[in-house]
């Protein structure tokens, strides 16, 4: 049945069953005017509302009472008993009408005709009545009978005519279906007999539903609360006794306390319909002020959240709803243009996924534009072009959720002011919901938010620091470890900062401590425990002295002062009656230094894909002054020297030293490098045709080679991330830091004096590698020789990309790929009629047999690089652009003979 | 009958309010009768890491979450010697919907105080104490302190 009829038919029961009393009344206060008046607004109500509704019948019945009651309210009828009979006859009429909407949900057939006449006999005053006599002027009267003769004519619609006459064989089929559902004898036939049967009947919907105050269910709540409390706490003292006679009804009161819990958090669910039933009315007036066509489609609508979640997703929801119709959905024109029907789609779905609801919002229109986020990211300062280049467009579009950052070209009235996707980020990370975005340029965007069931009540593990105890939400919680000094389980520190190795990976950890101020965080145990909570995809470590249960716990919110406190998101009384504060795992990790979640989300993917490189890489280790370790790629660095520090000298603010001949700019690797405080200095060098620059340390240490697994997780200046080299946990440096910062114009300085023949300057490169490492190094390498890079992590994308019809001059790809390798890529862009055919391709292997390197060729890579031979990758690039110029220049002269 | 007489009158005859007196180490306050709910004796009170340096942290009180507030803090005054804490009491108070307990040293008597004997705040007063004070009544033998308790909670909001 429709929504709007079931709220209407609750709204109706609920008013006749007031009017019943209220007619009583009347008829024993005749000249009640506030009841007249009351009863008059129902009716009108129902007339009104039932000619919205489309539903004649009982808008005619109401409408000939109201006329009636009209009269009474005006005064110049007088209210006998045996009006009052007429109008709860028409009562009755209208509930049974009511009634049978409710059961087959449309109006039964049937003729009111007989009633309606009785109503306007005394509506018109011809009822025989002596009382009822129109004593106003004569003009009135006429007026009145004229009106009461129109009125009385179409009285019966023409199809109801037509079904009383042709009862029960035309509508056989549906009158048995009436009869089913409602045990009416003879609907139709007999309308005023079967009226009467259905007043004792009452109304099923009015009865399923009851209108509750929110404050008492909120009361309830609260009282459930403490019960849930009560019975932990006696949960808790029996724990302690043995063999008492209360276990068994304690255990009774257990399972009835949990059920009345979930009993009552059923009161609070609202289907999340509810939050959207704004929407469609706005995605309509946006279509029109826009002149979009945009078809706003829901599913899941009876989904159901707790109502303060509900409250609390609302207006980020209808901001994200709006955002896909402004910004997602093109102009229809456009829309054609790319070959997509003119009607743009938004979806807006919800389902349950275990213990969580997730919302997805998707728009087929033209996704995020990550050229342009690009270009704002490095405009506002976010980010320099080198770490954009190297983002993951996945990491490119998480920075939609930073404050400030709105993609429109133009602000409208709708959006694109750039505050709003942070907002909406902040308000869901505050119900302890997360937000992730998929979006591919052109295909359209999707959002999904995954959120809480209930805010209310939560399973919870209690932990202790510094003899405090805490309670950290069970849903953030992934695992617990315990790290014990003694053993091979434990944690490292760097600079300071702890970490811990949790299978092959490293987790930042931190230290609820000295996060909440009390104390240092020296151990005096041996043994602590990391609890690993994860927000979003990432991953990250707390450390506490001690682990207790889980406790389900209420949440309350914390006093108004405390409120400013973000590691806390409420505070509750555990079983022993002692108040314990909740942390919030979000803000855990803000104070923690991650300051964005959505940032790490991408970074944890990287991680995950790190997984699959098995090359090992040839590493240059080296300390700097606090004697922290640090690595780069070997093939990067030209020659270690060893200078002296008299000779360093100055120009400019820049620290330069006499080598073979030329001035080379030196740079100390960090503040805890002192040029001056050794006669010598190990000096990286790193050298290209024309530039060299000298990068100064504290000690070189070793060159070793590994498997290197980049945990891109921690920050800082001129570090990729670390890793694990030699069994500690090392800094990887990235080099192209340091070369913007001592050569600014190395990049142009190239494209002038270019290799080979061929400009390199602003040729397209498309580079696929699944390693992040290997990206973020060549990445700067090849940017550095002039090129416009474009880096995807996997063969996919960059067939996607050619679908797109993006173009590119050279394509280097590496061999072994996890889903898709190098060789299967090469085929598909060698497929007939691809766009991409003509497209030179380089190989990036680590170790090739000369078998590989056969098939390579066959399947049309152009050459064969080792992955960390500089020189010949350049070499190579410019070599085989050149040929291909050649080849091309070939073919278009060819084709023009 | 002149107003001003008249209002001398009323006052004659002594408008009367009532007042939980309560004492920090030497000096005796008052609390408006009306706004106390609780007086309690000492409490298992937890800490709250971070918290602005008067709250002493968070307590239970029937079921309901209450914020204990140290008044000496608030007022500037040294902290309470340690033997005497034994003793400590607080009172609840409901502010906005919030319960909160001041912890003080003791709890008095409940006093019927006149309205003439009551004065602003002097502007002498230490400018922390006028923030949190309404007035001072003048006492047979010593000065009694009449706190303001939504804006003894408001000073610490901020």
């Amino acid at each position: 049945m429709d929504d709007l009829i079931v709220e209407f038919l609750t709204e109706t029961n609920e008013g006749l069953a007031a009017l019943d009393l209220d007619m009583v009344r009347l008829e024993q206060n005749p000249n009640d005017k506030e009841l007249i008046s009351s009863i008059f607004r129902l009716m009108h109500t129902i007339k009104g509302t039932c000619g919205f509704l489309g539903l004649p019948r009982l808008e005619t019945v109401a409408h000939r009472a109201e006329n009636v009651m009209g009269r009474f309210r005006d005064g110049d009828l007088k209210v006998t008993p045996a009006y009052v009979t007429l109008i709860f006859e028409s009562f009755d009429r209208i509930k049974y009408i009511v009634g049978e909407l409710e059961a087959a949900g449309a109006e039964p057939q049937g003729d009111d005709s007989e009633l309606i006449a009785k109503l306007d006999a005394v509506y018109e005053g011809r009822d025989g009545n002596t009382d009822n006599t129109k004593d106003g002027s004569a003009s009135d009267g006429k007026e009145d009978e004229l009106q009461a003769l129109f009125d009385s004519t179409p009285a019966l619609p023409q199809d109801q005519w037509h079904t009383i006459v042709t009862v029960p064989e035309d509508d056989s089929n549906e009158a048995a279906n009436k009869m089913e559902e409602a045990p009416a004898p003879v609907a139709a036939a007999a309308p005023v007999k079967a009226a009467e049967d259905h007043t004792a009947k009452g109304s099923a919907v009015s009865e399923q539903s009851l209108r509750v105050n929110v404050d008492v269910l909120e009361n309830l709540m609260t009282l459930v609360s403490e019960l849930v409390l009560t019975r932990n706490q006696l949960l808790q003292i029996l724990r302690a006794q043995k063999d008492t006679e209360f276990s068994g009804p304690l255990q009774r009161l257990n399972h009835v306390v949990s059920e009345l819990q979930e009993g009552v958090m059923k009161t609070r669910m609202q289907p999340i319909g509810n939050a959207w039933s704004k929407l469609p009315r706005i995605i309509r007036d946006l279509s029109m002020e826009l002149n979009k066509k945009i078809d706003l489609i829901m599913e899941g609508e009876n989904t159901e959240l707790d109502r303060q979640i509900l409250d609390m997703i609302k207006d980020p929801l209808t901001h994200m709803v709006r955002n896909s119709a402004d910004h997602g959905v093109e102009m229809p024109a456009d829309r054609v243009k790319a070959g997509k029907p003119e009607t743009g789609k938004v979806v807006l779905k919800a389902y349950h996924e275990g213990g969580h609801i997730i919302i997805e919002i998707a728009d087929d229109g033209k996704g995020l534009p990550l050229a342009k986020i690009k270009e704002k990211i490095i405009k506002n300062g976010l980010a320099t072009e080198e770490e954009v280049a190297a983002m993951s467009d996945q990491a490119i579009q998480q920075y939609i959720f930073k404050a400030g950052f709105s993609t429109a070209e133009k602000v409208t009235s709708v959006s694109g002011r750039g505050v709003g996707m942070d907002v909406v980020r902040t308000n869901i990370e505050k119900i302890g919901g997360s937000i992730v975005l998929k979006s591919v340029e052109g295909k359209g965007s999707t959002f999904f938010i995954k959120i809480p069931l209930t805010l209310a009540i939560v399973s919870a593990l209690i932990v202790e620091a510094a003899g405090e105890r805490f309670a950290i939400p069970q849903l953030a919680v992934r695992e617990l470890v315990l790290a014990s000094s003694k053993s091979s389980v434990k944690i490292e520190t760097v600079n300071g900062t702890p970490f811990f190795r949790l299978r092959d990976q490293l987790l930042p950890l931190v230290s609820l401590k000295k996060l909440l101020n009390l104390g240092n965080d020296e151990s005096e145990s041996e043994s602590r425990y990391i609890i690993v909570a994860q927000i979003g995809a990432y991953q990250f470590g707390i450390i506490v002295d001690k682990v207790f249960d889980t406790e389900e716990i209420v949440v309350k919110p914390v006093s108004r002062i405390l409120k400013d406190i973000e590691i806390f998101s409420g505070n509750t009384i555990l079983g022993d009656g002692s108040v314990i504060m909740i942390l919030d795992p979000n803000g855990v990790a803000h104070a923690g230094g991650e300051t964005d979640i959505a940032d790490a989300s991408s970074r944890a993917k990287a991680e995950v894909k790190l997984g699959h490189i098995q090359d090992k890489t040839a590493l240059l280790l080296f300390k700097t002054g606090d004697g922290t370790p640090k690595a780069v790629p070997l093939s990067l660095v030209a020659r270690l020297e060893e200078i002296a520090t008299d000779q360093i000298e100055n120009s400019n603010g820049q620290h330069m030293i006499q080598y073979r001949g030329q001035l080379m700019p030196l740079v100390p690797f960090d503040s805890t490098v002192d040029l001056k405080d050794a006669p010598k200095k190990p000096v990286l060098v790193f050298s290209d045709n024309t530039s060299t620059m000298g990068l100064v340390v504290s000690e070189i240490v070793d060159i070793t080679e590994e498997i290197v697994t980049v945990q891109l997780a921690t920050t800082g200046t001129g570090i990729i991330g670390s890793a694990i080299i030699g069994g500690k946990a090392t800094d990887v440096v990235d080099i192209g830091h340091f070369i913007r910062a001592t050569n600014k114009d190395w990049f142009k300085q190239h494209g002038d004096e270019a290799f080979g023949q061929a400009s390199t300057q602003g040729r397209r490169v498309l580079l696929v590698d699944d390693s992040p490492f290997f990206r973020n190094m060549l990445t700067p390498l090849l940017k550095v020789a002039g090129y416009n890079v474009t880096t995807l992590d996997n063969p996919m994308s960059a067939l996607e990309m050619r679908e797109n019809g993006e173009k590119f001059d050279i394509i280097v790809s590496d061999i072994e790929m996890p889903q898709m390798n190098g060789f299967e890529f090469a085929q598909k862009v060698r497929e007939e009629n691809s766009r991409w055919r003509n497209i030179p391709m380089v190989a990036l292997t680590s170790h090739a047999t000369e078998q590989d390197m056969a098939h390579g060729m066959d399947v049309g890579f152009s050459r064969y690089i080792a992955k960390f031979d500089r020189d010949t990758l350049l070499s190579t690039l410019t070599e085989t652009l050149v040929a291909n110029d050649a080849a091309e220049t070939a073919r278009i002269a060819g084709g023009l003979q | 009958m002149s107003s001003l007489a008249m209002e001398r009158n009323d006052t004659m005859r002594g408008v009367t309010r009532d007042y939980l007196t309560i004492m920090i180490g030497d000096q005796i306050f008052g609390i408006p009768i009306l706004q106390v709910q609780d007086v309690l004796g000492p409490q298992r009170v937890t800490r709250v890491p971070l918290a602005p340096p008067a709250v002493a942290g968070s307590l239970n009180l029937r079921g309901r979450i209450v914020t204990a507030v140290d008044v000496r803090t608030c007022l500037g005054m040294p902290p309470k010697e340690k033997d005497t804490s034994k003793h400590e009491m607080s009172v609840v108070v409901e502010n906005q919907n919030e319960l909160y307990s001041l912890m003080i040293d003791k709890v008095g008597d409940v006093m019927s105080l006149d309205q003439r004997d009551y004065e602003n705040n002097p502007s002498t007063l230490d400018a922390q104490w006028r923030d949190v004070c309404q007035g001072i009544y003048r006492l047979k033998d010593r000065l009694l302190v009449v706190l303001d308790v939504p804006r003894l909670l408001e000073s610490m909001e901020k």
